[in-house]
């Protein structure tokens, strides 16, 4: 019988504003510790916070974004816990009235859209920075001391809930890749994954096929790049289903994944048992979003990723689509002419591959060596890729360098490889069609890429064909 | 010139300012040697500063910070603690001019009703010495009845200004909640404090209100005030209506001999031209203390968690590890009330209890605002005692944190609903001045002013407490 | 209203607030004491109320995303109980 993983996310997404979430300090990152703090964001006895108008709007966007409802009211809470990075001894949160209520955000797939439901998105402030020294050197457990840097403390994060809606690693992958490149398009957060601009815990359980009802969901923490999400909850989806299968029981728990050995060990929580006491926060005073407010930032958002892939996927197939726009490469694709998915794979395979940054490239370039390269030796239109972001690039001095493509010379390469692979040449004649690529690149190796392949391909056709 | 701090209203004094009959050196002179010859007795003071400025010199309450000078809210916690910044009410008072003199006792956290838990000793009162002066702002009272200084500020969440004011025989002005900045106040319950003045005159009270009040950028939770604030000159009250709710003048353990001041008050009232009528505040009255101390212990239990010897204050000696770090420090540097309320009201908000205790406590907290609200519609302004008793003995309750609490158990219901109250001496009960609680609705301090100021003159009390007259 | 002695004990870790062995029952007893006092607001049946959390009806007050500057680190650190290394020093959690 086959098991089926059950998968919310939990994100946290730093946003960009200029000042901190309820300080007016500078929101910034890599500075020397403890230079952006005031009386405010240390906590001193009397302060009081005041919230920043663009983070609340930013919340809202994304909300749109996330096809949420906004809240007519949002409350500001507390939640209360003791830890050094936490000044106040508690978190100002929202709690019962989120900004962003219910929503569904639709994730384009190879086979059909999927709706991940999303539970919540609200407005929150980041806790401060500790490094822990002494003791054994960069382990979490066994410090001595610890050091607080509260330069990060207090900038805006919104937290965002999905349903328990997904269905594999996989699809949890997806859903976070295009809601980060969402949030990337909205402006309003870096979401770097390695830098902590964004972040991702996972709650995971497994159930029997066709079984109704959940069963107990561990949470894995803070797993910081795409990969090491999808290999998290597929480590911790297959150490579930072995504890279930040994007739076992899964408890639930915070879990750390790590991506070195790829092991899941259980985390020390910070409180002995979740009382956060939370009530409203009496500082500050409810958000009521106006209407206007609330019409113009949805009339401000862009077609979203989503919906592109749709769009691009009838011209591209689904993967080319899904890869360009979760990679923003799509703008580059959009303004590049010429054969929509010869575009598309060089962008995605060779100027990606190649490291290229594709804000850079100039298209009406690209598009003319994109245009010439099969007339063009390979490794030619190669080099010309990797320089294709380099300023005042053109493609001019490239496409005067014509591959080989008269057959006479092309002769003698065909027959030295075709002589060299006899068992490869009989199962190609026995029906094996998909050699046709293995002799082209031979050929293409042996004439040191200055073949033309289209050209190759076609006389190894005739030289085997019937 | 001789000057005689025990008589002289700020008003007075900024006329010798202006007229330059004295120089500011002279005055603040004149409050150190009041300060050198009683405060060894009255212990009003935690710090003297001792300015020297252009306008009248003022007495800031040890919970409000003040940029550079020692504020430790009567804390131990707090010791040695030097703000690097300004209270907005204080920058204030700066921006006017006032020389600070120093920054004057409180309860610890400003949770108490006689300075006696304060860290630092308890303040005693200027008209008996064996006697509290009030609390928690119970350092500013004695400072002002005391005449270490002109006028003062206090904070008030539960009656912390109205009730020493009372015991102490001075006005004193517990503002509509959000009309004063609470930006740099040491939070006790933050949905209840506010920041006031404690004056000799309805006058002096309303020119410094005038001074504190209005929107600060800084405090999201004030608001401008809908009108200017008008220093009183009215001595009628006609066409006022007074209502006298029952239920807050006939509480149980009011003493007969405040009653009978409020009583000759109110008819001085009505010879004022005043129409008086009776109301009733049922539930406010009733619930209202049970309401407060769950509402501002649940609030207090949070904004007290910043207090854990990471960034400042005091912290614990040689911590075996974090735990031990918090524990400890927080255990020592408390003091006992206010590690009760912080108890308490962890308790009030944890899991399982919030909507029994917290969650209903707020639920009562509107119906009290009803109350209010029913009785305004058919009365200007409500009087009341405004403390049951006249000052009693240090260490009379001390032990006993129930009879302290019912100490504010006529003040705390229009706090509660947000109102602002006035308290003016309005008579002495065994030699010990008794307090009049004028209670009208959200921003009506002009009329109460105006109201305060008339019935003061008619009432005629001297604030100078008798044995150092 | 009673509260035992393992509740008093948790409240107290809750609040970090380490009560000596000694002292829990004084501690208990004064709690149980006030309690019963404010367990008088069960007495309401308040089922429909709205509970208040502000006695004004305010929304929306917020500032503007401007920034202003931070204290200098000196100031920042000043009342630090430890400083090291430009930061506030704590012991880890055990």
């Amino acid at each position: 019988m086959t098991w089926e993983p059950v998968i919310g996310l939990e994100i946290h997404v730093q946003l960009k504003t200029r000042t901190k979430m309820f300080c007016r300090c500078a929101n910034v990152w890599g500075e020397d510790p403890n230079t952006r703090t005031c009386p405010v964001c240390l906590a001193h006895p009397g302060v009081l916070p005041v919230p920043n108008r663009r983070a609340i709007e930013w919340t809202v966007k994304l909300g749109l974004a996330l096809g949420c409802e906004v809240a007519p009211r949002a409350v500001f809470a507390r939640k209360n816990y003791f830890y050094p990075d936490l000044p106040k001894g508690y978190q100002i949160s929202q709690y019962e009235q989120p900004l962003c209520g219910p929503g569904r955000f639709v994730v384009p797939g190879p086979a059909g859209d999927h709706e991940i439901g999303i539970v919540r998105a609200h407005l929150e402030e980041d806790a401060a920075k500790t490094i822990h020294v002494g003791g054994a050197a960069g382990r979490i457990h066994g410090a001595e001391t610890s050091l607080v840097d509260f330069n990060r403390g207090g900038t805006p994060l919104v937290e965002i809930v999905s349903e328990p809606d997904l269905r594999s690693a996989e699809q949890a992958k997806r859903f976070l890749q295009l809601l980060r490149q969402t949030v990337v398009e909205l402006g309003i957060s870096d979401a770097e994954m390695e830098k902590g601009s964004l972040r991702c815990d996972a709650n995971v359980s497994v159930r029997r096929a066709g079984e109704a009802g959940y069963r107990t969901k561990t949470e894995l923490k803070n797993m910081n790049s795409f990969t090491f999400v999808a290999r998290g909850i597929e480590a911790e989806v297959e150490r579930q289903i072995a504890t279930y299968e040994a007739g076992g029981e899964v408890v639930q728990e915070t879990l750390h994944f790590d991506p070195q050995t790829g092991s899941i060990t259980p985390l020390r929580s910070k409180e002995e048992a979740d009382d956060y006491r939370y009530f409203p926060e009496p500082d500050l005073v409810p958000v009521a979003p106006p209407a206007e407010l609330v019409a113009s930032l949805a009339a401000a958002i862009p077609e979203l990723p989503g919906a592109r892939i749709r769009r691009l996927e009838q011209e591209i197939g689904f993967d080319l689509a899904e890869g360009l726009v979760t990679s923003g490469r799509d703008r580059l694709y959009e303004r590049v002419e010429g054969d929509r998915r010869a575009v598309a794979n060089v962008i995605m395979n060779q100027l990606a591959g190649a490291g290229v940054d594709t804000e850079r490239v100039d298209p009406a370039e690209l598009g003319r060596l994109i245009e010439a390269r099969e007339r063009m030796p390979r490794t030619v239109f190669d080099e010309a890729i990797g320089r294709a972001a380099e300023p005042g690039f053109s493609a001019a001095p490239y496409l005067e360098q014509q591959a080989v493509s008269d057959a006479g010379e092309l002769e003698p390469a065909i027959s030295a490889v075709l002589a060299a692979h006899p068992d490869q040449v009989a199962a190609y004649r026995g029906g094996k069609d998909g050699l046709l690529g293995f002799f082209v690149g031979q050929v293409m190796k042996a004439t040191g890429g200055k073949a033309n392949a289209r050209v190759v391909s076609e006389l190894v056709r005739e030289r085997l064909g019937a | 010139m001789t000057l005689d701090t025990l008589r002289l209203t700020a008003e007075e004094t900024a006329g010798l300012i202006e007229r330059r009959e004295v120089s500011p050196r002279e005055l603040t002179g004149a409050y150190m040697r009041a300060i050198d010859e009683r405060d060894g007795e009255l212990h009003a003071y935690l710090h003297v500063a001792g300015e020297i400025g252009p306008g009248v010199p003022i007495a800031i309450k040890d919970c409000i910070t003040t940029s550079g000078v020692p504020t430790t809210a009567g804390s131990r916690i707090l010791q040695g603690y030097v703000p690097v910044f300004d209270s907005t009410v204080f920058a204030r008072c700066r921006a006017m001019g006032l020389p600070l003199i120093g920054k004057s006792n409180m309860d610890e956290f400003a949770m108490g009703s006689s300075t006696e838990n304060s860290a630092y000793g308890p303040s005693r009162n200027p008209w008996d010495p064996e006697r509290v002066p009030g609390g928690s702002s119970g350092g500013s009272a004695a400072a002002v009845a005391g005449g270490l200084a002109p006028w003062a500020l206090g904070s008030d969440t539960g009656g912390s200004i109205k009730q020493p004011a009372a015991l102490c025989g001075l006005v004193g002005l517990r503002p509509t909640y959000g009309t004063v900045s609470r930006y740099g106040v040491i939070a006790f319950a933050s949905s209840l404090d506010q920041v006031g003045p404690i004056t000799r005159t309805v006058r002096d009270n309303a020119w410094l209100y005038s001074i504190i009040a209005g929107r600060d950028p800084l405090d999201s939770t004030t608001v401008d005030l809908p009108e200017q604030v008008r220093v009183p000159t009215a001595e009628s009250l006609n066409g006022l209506r007074v209502g006298v709710p029952r239920e807050l003048n006939e509480a149980e353990g009011i003493e007969p001999g405040v009653t009978a001041s409020v009583q000759r008050a109110i008819a001085l009232a009505e010879e004022l031209g005043a129409e008086v009528g009776e109301v009733s505040l049922p539930r406010s009255v009733e619930y209202g203390l049970a309401c407060y101390y769950l509402i501002a212990p649940a609030e207090a239990s949070s904004n007290l968690a910043r207090y854990d010897g990471v960034r400042y204050g005091y912290r614990a000696e040689a911590p075996a590890d974090l735990l031990d770090l918090y524990e400890r420090t927080r255990w020592e540097g408390f003091g006992a009330e206010s590690r009760r309320r912080i108890l308490l009201g962890t308790y009030a908000l944890s899991a399982g209890y919030y909507d029994a205790f917290y969650g209903q406590a707020q639920k009562v907290r509107t119906l009290i605002g009803q109350e209010f609200a029913a009785a305004f519609e058919r009365y200007d302004l409500l009087v009341s005692p405004t403390s049951p008793t006249v000052a009693f003995r240090i260490g009379e309750k001390a032990e006993n944190p129930l009879a302290m609490y019912l100490s504010d158990v006529l003040t705390i219901p229009p706090n509660m609903a947000g109102l602002p109250g006035l308290n003016i001496p309005c008579g002495l009960s065994e030699g010990l001045p008794v307090g009049l609680q004028l209670i009208g609705p959200q921003f009506s301090e002009n009329l109460l002013f105006a109201a305060g100021h008339a019935l003061e003159r008619a009432i005629g009390f001297d604030p100078v407490p008798e044995r150092l007259r | 209203m009673a509260i035992t002695r393992e509740q008093v004990l948790h409240v107290a870790r809750l609040a970090r607030l380490r009560i000596p062995e000694g002292e829990v029952e004084a501690v208990q007893a004064q709690l149980g004491a006030i309690l019963d006092a404010v367990s008088k607001v069960s007495e309401l049946d308040l089922a429909g109320a709205e509970p208040t959390s502000h006695p004004l009806d305010l929304v929306n007050t917020w500032d503007e995303d401007i920034s202003r500057p931070s204290l200098p680190r000196e100031e920042a650190l000043a009342n630090a109980p430890d400083p090291a290394e430009n930061a506030f020093r704590v012991p880890s959690a055990g």
